[in-house]
């Protein structure tokens, strides 16, 4: 079976993230107003063929612990859907 | 006979020729190490070059990680041998876990292509050897990604065992504490962001930059007489 993954790459609570700051700043600029805690991160999908959604759910959290995000400065959640 | 310095090909380095012609000038070998290979035995230290190895796909480093070589790069540096990473070199080490941390976008989000000063925090260091504590060299500067963070502990292990070998007197990509270069607890892995090769003679401007690979061929040196010859290994 394959099971469609969503993996989300986040830093992780206080690193600096530069780039949510200044995209966070330049909001008021365009008029919006009230947009706080931007943060930028990454998303990947992909498919993994595996017997059950639990072992594709395995095999998709150690790609993520081991390529998909830097454990130093990156946290990661992974969504398996049917 | 001379030192010789493997320098490592990754597909996207852009810096190993220059790393070469510095080390040969200061009258050492240099050679190409390329990415796939997976035998060192050949070389006395190891440098991975400034550039962007597998395109800095995904981050820098991530992939380079994973190139054949590494594998003997981690086995290098286990056994002691000195293996400098430059700039792209340093994403690599981090990434691959022999130097601790991360490097993320400089602070103002901009490329920076530049001349830094740097102030030699610790002679003790296969890179500083020859560098004279205390003094301060004029080094360039060329990434988008160098700005130095890890965590509370590491930083305090960094500083306790003094593995910074290298700070910025004027931080310009929001390093924690400065930090522009440092070491492993052997002190023979060494990272750093800035370019010594490229501050190898003065008509490019500075050759602040020999100390460290004059330090760097000392090592190499040290470990050449170490090495048995590729014939008695057989």
């Amino acid at each position: 079976v394959r099971f469609p993954v969503l993996v989300e790459v986040r830093l992780r609570p206080g690193v600096a993230d530069p780039q949510g700051a200044t995209i966070e700043r330049a909001l008021p600029a365009l008029g919006f107003e009230g947009i706080h805690d931007v943060q930028v991160g990454k998303a990947f999908r992909f498919t993994v063929e595996a017997p059950d959604e639990s072992s594709a759910r395995q095999l998709a959290e150690a790609l993520s612990q081991r390529l998909l995000a830097n454990p130093v400065i990156e946290a990661t959640s992974v969504a398996v859907g049917q | 006979m001379s030192a010789t310095v493997g320098v490592v090909l990754f597909p996207g380095s852009n810096c190993e020729y220059d790393v070469m012609e510095a080390v040969r000038r200061l009258g050492g070998d240099a050679r190409i190490v390329w990415h796939g290979d997976r035998d060192l035995r050949a070389v006395d230290a190891v440098v991975l070059p400034g550039g962007f190895a597998h395109g800095d796909y995904l981050r820098p480093g991530a992939l380079a990680r994973f190139s054949p070589v590494m594998a003997a790069v981690e086995a290098f540096a286990a056994d002691g041998g000195p293996v400098v990473g430059i700039c792209n070199g340093l994403q690599v080490l981090t990434e691959a876990g022999l130097l601790p941390g991360a490097l993320q976008k400089n602070r103002g989000l901009k490329f920076l292509c530049t001349t830094v000063s740097l102030r030699v925090e610790s002679a003790d260091s296969v890179l500083t050897s020859e560098a004279p504590v205390g003094s301060v060299v004029r080094v360039p500067i060329n990434h988008f990604e160098g700005n130095y963070t890890c965590t509370t502990e590491t930083l305090t292990e960094l500083q306790r065992d003094d593995r910074v070998i290298l700070r910025y007197l004027d931080n310009p990509n929001g390093s924690i504490d400065d930090i522009a270069g440092i070491c492993s607890p052997g002190r023979n892995v060494v990272g750093l962001m800035p370019h010594p090769e490229r501050a190898s003679d003065a008509l490019l401007g500075s050759s602040d930059g020999l100390p460290m690979l004059r330090s760097l061929l000392a090592a190499a040196s040290g470990r050449s007489v170490a090495r048995p010859t590729l014939d008695a290994v057989g």
